[in-house]
């Protein structure tokens, strides 16, 4: 029975993909590679066939690709109906339909979201609005941020020293323009790297010129007569003139489309098994929709099956392959997400790559190279195990590091490496943040007052 | 022609800079940067930067790639 369904799935069925990124078009191509030939219909709230992002704020603000042109190359033909430029508004998983911005309705035998995260904008809407207060997603954001670089402004200020605000930092210096970047945390990083290298960010960029201002929050931005951004306020009371402003905190997951469906989804993202199949807020997987990209977040087997959402380039793409490969095979063919974390940054002309997870590090040992090259690699160690390493220009290491970490070898590491230092005999506290900050999660409740009238209730978080 | 590289495989050979300079480029000593949308007339050159490339982090639109290792393994 299960089998004739997924046969005539694959012959026959409709597959619907929300979400025409980099994870909805990697998925709608390896369902065509696996042989899926019913109707394929792919989502997309931006007007756009699907384009990279990593470029946007590298090679284009460096002036070596058009922001309009990272429309990514497609693997294979995939035969699609594409609804570009018109959002999802809403999921029925009874009626099995996906609801959309124009009032249009589409049916599905199997779903796969891919809706991922968007900027998160400066809070106070007000001065979000004055001209010269930029964000860096979509590629208007890019053409638009990259035509106010060229005009020449006196300064930019970048709110927050994560990597796409450090990245910004580092064009807006290679441009050679003043750049001012307010963090809260007492370094560049920091939240996805520790303090140890962080110090080692910041280092980079207060000697490529950058005013850097660490432990402060931004407090307002102030626009002259015209509503043209002219000034930001800092929580040290000092005030910096700035006509561009690049608001870079973080992202905010795709996940409100969601709400009522019933699906367990919110701020944090859209809760899946190691199959990539949704849970319903009541934590029952379902049959019928899958998830992929940032806005997933799955148990990982090697980091305690924690459920880590990745806004990983490349679990996007392994993730899409698998979610799809998952959707139109039998239960025994179907294969876990397992992909190694793993992610590239540069700046300041110096490469940055990651594999496993840093932030559960507690500790961190500079195995090969020293920091103050800015040339090492560094090994993070939780509980014994080596669980993720970061390499500054240093990245054909790390293929052996993952390997260490596949197989959870003993940290802090014994055997000698190539380059060691004697700052690396030991390890050091890694440095990240207290994980007890305050978060804004959505909640589940229990009502009823006998176990046969209990009922979960889901209260989603306003963003 | 499209292209894009999988930066996570990409370790900074530099293979393509040499062989397609105007749509590759090494930014510092490790760091790729590269042109999404290459000219037309860069195709033969990208061609063999995609073969050349030792991690093969490099895909572009109509071009095989020579270990041709794109789909999963156990596609039907």
């Amino acid at each position: 029975m299960v089998a004739d369904y997924v046969e005539w799935l694959r012959r026959e069925g409709r597959i619907v993909i929300v979400g025409a990124s980099l994870a909805g078009l990697r998925a709608a191509e390896t369902l065509r590679a696996e042989g899926f030939a019913g109707e394929l219909t792919l989502v997309g709230d931006e007007p756009h066939e699907p384009y990279d992002r990593p470029p946007l704020s590298k090679a284009v603000l460096l002036g070596k690709a058009s922001p309009h042109h990272t429309e990514l190359p497609h693997r294979r033909e995939i035969d699609a109906k594409w609804r570009l430029g018109v959002a999802a508004t809403g999921l029925d998983l009874t009626a099995k339909r996906v609801r959309l911005a124009d009032g249009d309705e589409v049916e599905y035998d199997r779903l796969l979201i891919a809706t991922g995260v968007r900027a998160r904008p400066w809070p106070k809407e007000e001065e979000a609005r004055l001209d010269g207060v930029c964000l860096l997603r979509t590629r208007e954001d890019a053409a638009d941020l990259y035509r106010r670089l060229r005009a020449g402004p006196r300064r930019v200020f970048v709110i927050g020293a994560g990597f796409a605000g450090s990245e910004v930092a580092s064009a807006c210096r290679e441009m050679n323009l003043p750049v001012t970047v307010a963090e809260r945390a007492g370094a560049p990083l920091v939240g996805a790297l520790g303090g140890v290298v962080g110090a080692v960010a910041a280092d980079l960029q207060t000697e490529n010129g950058v005013d850097l201002r660490t432990h402060v929050t931004v407090t307002a931005l102030v626009g002259d007569a015209v509503g043209r951004v002219r000034a930001v306020h800092l929580s040290d009371e000092s005030v910096v003139e700035a006509d561009v402003v690049v608001v870079s905190l973080g992202s905010l997951r795709n996940t409100e489309w969601l709400t009522g469906s019933g699906l367990g989804a919110g701020p944090r993202g859209i809760a899946c098994d190691a199959g990539c199949r949704a849970f319903d807020f009541r934590g029952i997987v379902t049959d019928d929709v899958f998830v992929a990209g940032d806005v997933a977040r799955s148990p990982h087997a090697l980091f305690g099956y924690q459920f880590l959402s990745l806004e990983h380039w490349g679990n996007a793409v392994a993730q899409a392959e698998t979610a799809a490969h998952n959707m139109i095979c039998h239960g025994a063919d179907r294969r876990p997400h397992l992909w190694m974390p793993a992610f590239w940054s540069s700046m300041f002309g110096v490469n940055i790559k990651s594999v496993g997870v840093p932030p559960m590090g507690e500790q961190l040992m500079i195995t090969q190279g020293s920091l103050a090259e800015r040339r090492f690699v560094g090994v993070y160690g939780y509980q014994g195990r080596v669980v993720a390493a970061v390499s500054f220009d240093n990245t054909r290491w790390l293929e052996f590091y993952r390997g260490q970490i596949e197989r959870g070898a003993p940290f802090p590491v014994e055997y000698p490496t190539v380059d060691r230092r004697p700052e690396g005999r030991r390890p050091v506290p890694a440095g990240f943040p207290d994980p007890s900050l305050p978060t804004h999660g959505p909640m589940v409740t229990l009502s009823g007052y006998s176990p046969a009238d209990q009922q979960l209730v889901f209260h989603p978080a306003r963003h | 022609m499209r292209l894009v590289v999988d930066l996570n495989k990409c370790q900074g050979y530099a293979q393509c800079a040499f062989l397609a300079p105007d749509v590759f480029a090494m930014h510092g000593e490790e760091a790729l940067i590269y042109d999404p949308r290459a000219d037309e007339e860069q195709r033969e050159r990208v061609a063999r930067a995609v073969a050349a490339c030792p991690v093969q982090a490099i895909t572009a639109d109509g071009l095989d790639r020579t270990g041709g290792v794109r789909e999963a393994s156990d596609g039907r």
